[in-house]
């Protein structure tokens, strides 16, 4: 129960809630009070058990201590229609929504309206658009699902949600597959169905976007809330550390250990796809021993050609590649491994791991002609598994066992495997695409070091990266790539991410040409 | 590989075991409904495998399965499905028994002749799988399609080489190539209580089982083959040719598929005539399902093929139709397959909430759970 008499009964309160699976805590006497008619976000790290919270004031678990109270009444759900009972609905991360059916179809599916024994889908959608005018969600009825784009059919299932009479929505995860501008969009929709007295409850780990929409924010860390905090009392940084339960680490190099010899020379680099069309145009940089140079873009603009066309993966239509002093356009991705060219794929699953094998076997990978993990034709089972060992401890890789499959690690783990890995055998280039896309904060301080560390041992990497702190942190030299064309150089010393970011967008990348 | 705990074994063989109980359940039905009595049918199975003569029939039969099997497994490996292990090894035994019985073979030396004919035929095989290969690394074309096509070109090649005219000789009804004489034959090993005798090329096979398991498992070669397999993505980005990887396991499959007809010919027939056992490249893809594609697992399964054709021909007798069988070994591939797979991913499911268990992490749960 609420103790300000002046306001209403909270929409939903969560008091001294407890799950335990076996051998785990899940969540740990966690407390959540949720005024009526807000957004209520709820943010933590993957793992901090923010979906298992969900799930169970959801209904489909069961909390082993704790109550769950609904507009002050407490109350026990055994399943989802519980839940939906009570007024709470769930929009789910993946949709579950069916591809051949119009939107009324999906939308009445489970609780269509009957009359006289058929079904009655004119009060259904006359229900519908009159849903979709209220909150402002402009979704059309008869539409087949198939059609619309992953915006309008997370809107189908906020309304399926509604349709159902929910007044408290639990949003899971909902901005992770949309683009920037239909974030906005959804923002709008949630001011409105706000503004029409429903209650909102948030589930990120975007901290901006948290920040942007949220009435108020509660921190779930290691299954448990360690904090209420207001948006206006707090920064980014701030909730970030509240998340991490410690200082975040940020990205910086030291003193510059740039050298002037030069490691990768790329001249006139050209690309084209299979239908002629040009994704790298001319591209030309030198990185020398010790230097990170930053390439900064948004996505698409030709970063994976480019890393591929280096690798050896994709073969280049123009230009040149040296690798100390040797032209290794003709080199085979393999011997360019050999050569020292390391390699931190954008996607891991695809590219870095073979996610049903051991950790040694992927400790193997791409490293399969080197030592310690063959002799000859013959691999050295004994030596891979020892070096896999040495990458679990050194790179604090979080795993029971190296016999263990890769799947069955987190991401972050996976990711310092790889990083670990390519780190093996004494690289003399680093082409790190992404290298700290989602891991966890402590991982990322983890890989960052990793690179400053070898960066100090006259490594010269290349890093693409989405993430502009990153990039001005972690380099020496920035550069912008757009259209497949390297546009302007920054020192990023100097640039802030609004200037980086109106070159990526081509704004004033133009003009300085 | 995998460490060899007791609960990975029990999940191994929770599969194949459950697929066969399963198996045994569908004929006992279907048995039950054409109304013969199933315990009969059991009884006259087993008492025709106790017969040592059957035993016999069965392991040579699981010989040449498991030949196949493991030349079908090679491909599976690289998610190649190789289903011209038929007409290659067809072919192969055709034009090696050609060879083995010319003239000019008698004066050799006997290790030489049987030598000579079993590299002869892994040729033959190699280079009938190897035209898919080429044909997929430089054209694109699907090895499903090409190697259908080529089983239907090898059937038709044989029909025409097999011809007095050319490769074969007439011997009253009989077209068959000129016989191998004994110096080119494969001494056989004595069973006790029957006047038939085990393939001695039984001791080949084996010995290609071990090879498969030694270069799978041991070798760069083996491992960039099975890295192709589980991701050919990540394979490439790790410095793999696929291509190449394509067109070696395509000759190495063909090559082992050349063997397949071996035992038959030096052991058995010694000669390739209509008689010929046809259709073993097909049930070695069966067997390899049911194996798993493990060199172990495969054995397993062709041993049960082989005694479950033998024991088939007590059924006449007990007056139950011998199709039973057949029915039986396509109940077990199709459920063996679904089984597979479940257990597969009850697998990675448990790996992955004891690693959560052991990191005291909820992510995992809230994946099972999800």
């Amino acid at each position: 129960m609420s103790t300000e008499s002046a306001s209403p009964a909270n929409a939903v309160e969560l008091t001294g809630i407890t799950k335990r699976f076996p051998g785990v805590i899940a969540n740990a006497d966690v407390n959540i009070a949720v005024r009526p008619g807000t957004v209520h976000a709820i943010v933590g790290e993957n793992g901090a058990g923010k979906s298992t919270l969900m799930k169970i004031l959801y209904g489909m678990q069961r909390p082993d201590e704790g109550t769950i109270a609904v507009d002050g009444a407490v109350v026990e759900f055994h399943s989802p229609a519980d839940a939906i009972k009570a007024g709470i609905g769930m929009v789910h991360q993946h949709f579950m929504l069916a591809d051949n059916l119009t939107v009324l179809e999906n939308v009445v599916l489970g609780s269509e309206p009957r009359s006289r024994g058929g079904l009655d889908f004119a009060t259904a959608r006359a229900k519908i658009l009159d849903i979709s005018s209220n909150y402002g969600l402009g979704v059309e009825p008869d539409r087949l699902v198939d059609e619309l784009g992953v915006g309008e059919r997370q809107r189908v299932e906020i309304l399926k949600v509604l349709y159902r009479g929910a007044r408290t929505l639990i949003l899971d995860e909902p901005t992770a597959v949309l683009v920037p501008q239909e974030v906005d969009e959804l923002f709008g929709n949630l001011r409105e169905l706000k503004a029409e007295g429903l209650t909102i409850l948030f589930i990120s780990h975007k901290l901006d976007e948290v920040l942007s929409v949220a009435d108020d924010i509660t921190v779930v860390r290691r299954g448990t809330t360690v904090a209420s905090v207001r948006p206006g009392d707090v920064t980014a940084r701030q909730l970030a550390e509240l998340m991490v339960g410690s200082a975040l680490p940020v990205p910086e190099l030291r003193d510059s250990t740039v050298t002037d010899e030069a490691v990768l020379d790329v001249a006139g680099l050209t690309v084209r796809t299979g239908d002629g069309r040009i994704v790298l145009d001319d591209l030309s940089f030198t990185i020398h021993a010790g230097e990170v140079l930053g390439i900064a873009g948004v996505e698409g603009n030709g970063q994976a050609e480019l890393v591929e066309a280096l690798m050896g993966i994709r073969s280049p239509s123009a230009g040149t590649l040296t690798l100390g002093g040797k032209v290794i356009n003709r080199m085979s991705t393999k011997h360019r491994r050999e050569a020292g060219m390391a390699y931190i794929p954008e996607d891991r699953h695809r590219q870095g791991l073979l996610l049903e094998a051991s950790l040694w076997e992927n400790r193997i990978l791409g490293h399969q002609t080197r030592r310690p993990n063959v002799r000859g034709p013959l691999l050295d089972i004994g030596g891979a598994r020892a070096d896999t060992q040495r990458i679990v401890d050194e790179y604090d890789v979080r795993t029971p066992s190296i016999e263990v499959a890769a799947t069955a690690l987190s991401g972050g783990n996976q990711q310092k495997l790889i990083v670990g890995r390519e780190m093996s055998g004494d690289p003399v280039v680093l082409l790190a695409s992404h290298p700290t896309r989602g891991v966890d904060v402590g991982a990322q301080a983890a890989i960052w070091e990793h690179i400053r560390r070898a960066r100090a041992n006259r490594l010269a990497v290349l890093m693409i990266s989405a993430d502009l702190d990153e990039l001005i942190g972690m380099s020496d030299r920035l550069a912008v790539i757009l259209r497949g064309r390297l546009v302007s150089y920054f020192d990023p010393k100097a640039v802030t991410p609004q200037e980086l970011g109106s070159a990526m967008t081509g704004a004033t990348g133009e003009a300085e040409r | 590989m995998k460490r060899l705990t007791p609960r990975a074994v029990a999940l191994a063989v929770a599969a194949p075991v459950g697929a066969l109980v399963f198996a045994a359940l569908v004929c006992v039905v279907i048995l039950l409904i054409t109304g013969h009595s199933p315990a009969d049918t059991v009884e006259a199975m087993i008492s025709s495998a106790k017969r040592p003569r059957t035993s016999v029939i069965a392991l040579n039969n699981a010989t040449n399965y498991y030949l196949a099997a493991v030349a079908v497994a090679i491909g599976f490996r690289m998610n190649l499905f190789n289903i011209g292990v038929d007409g290659q090894y067809r072919l192969a035994a055709m034009l090696s028994a050609a060879l083995a019985g010319a003239s000019f073979m008698e004066g050799l030396p006997s290790f030489l002749r049987i030598a000579m004919t079993m590299i002869a035929a892994m040729l033959v095989g190699a280079l009938w799988a190897g035209l898919a290969g080429f044909l997929k690394v430089t054209r694109g074309v699907s090895e499903v399609i090409s190697t259908i096509m080529l089983n239907a070109i090898a059937t038709a090649l044989v029909a025409f080489l097999l011809n007095p005219r050319r490769l074969a000789i007439l011997e009253g009804n009989d077209i068959r190539t000129p016989p191998i004489t004994e110096g080119g034959w494969v001494p056989n090993i004595p069973y006790p209580g029957t006047n038939s005798e085990i393939h001695g090329l039984i001791l080949v096979a084996a010995l290609v089982g071990f090879l498969y398991w030694f270069v799978l498992a041991r070798t760069r070669f083996g491992f960039e083959l099975r890295a192709t397999g589980l991701s050919e993505s990540a394979a490439v980005a790790s410095g793999v040719s696929v291509k190449k990887m394509v067109f070696l396991s395509m000759l190495l499959s063909g090559a082992v598929a050349g063997l397949v007809g071996m035992p038959e010919l030096l052991g058995g027939a010694h000669a390739y005539s209509l008689n010929f056992p046809p259709g073993i490249g097909f049930i070695g893809i069966a067997v390899a399902l049911l194996g798993r594609n493990h060199p172990l697992g495969i054995a397993f399964a062709a041993v049960l093929w082989g005694v479950l054709d033998a024991s088939s021909n007590g059924l006449d007798v007990a007056g139950v139709p011998k199709e039973i069988v057949v029915i039986m070994q396509g109940v077990i591939v199709l459920s063996v397959v679904v089984a597979y797979e479940l257990v597969r991913r009850y697998r990675v499911r448990l790996e992955q909430r004891e690693v959560g268990r052991a990191l005291g992490t909820t992510k995992p749960l809230e994946e099972v759970s999800a």
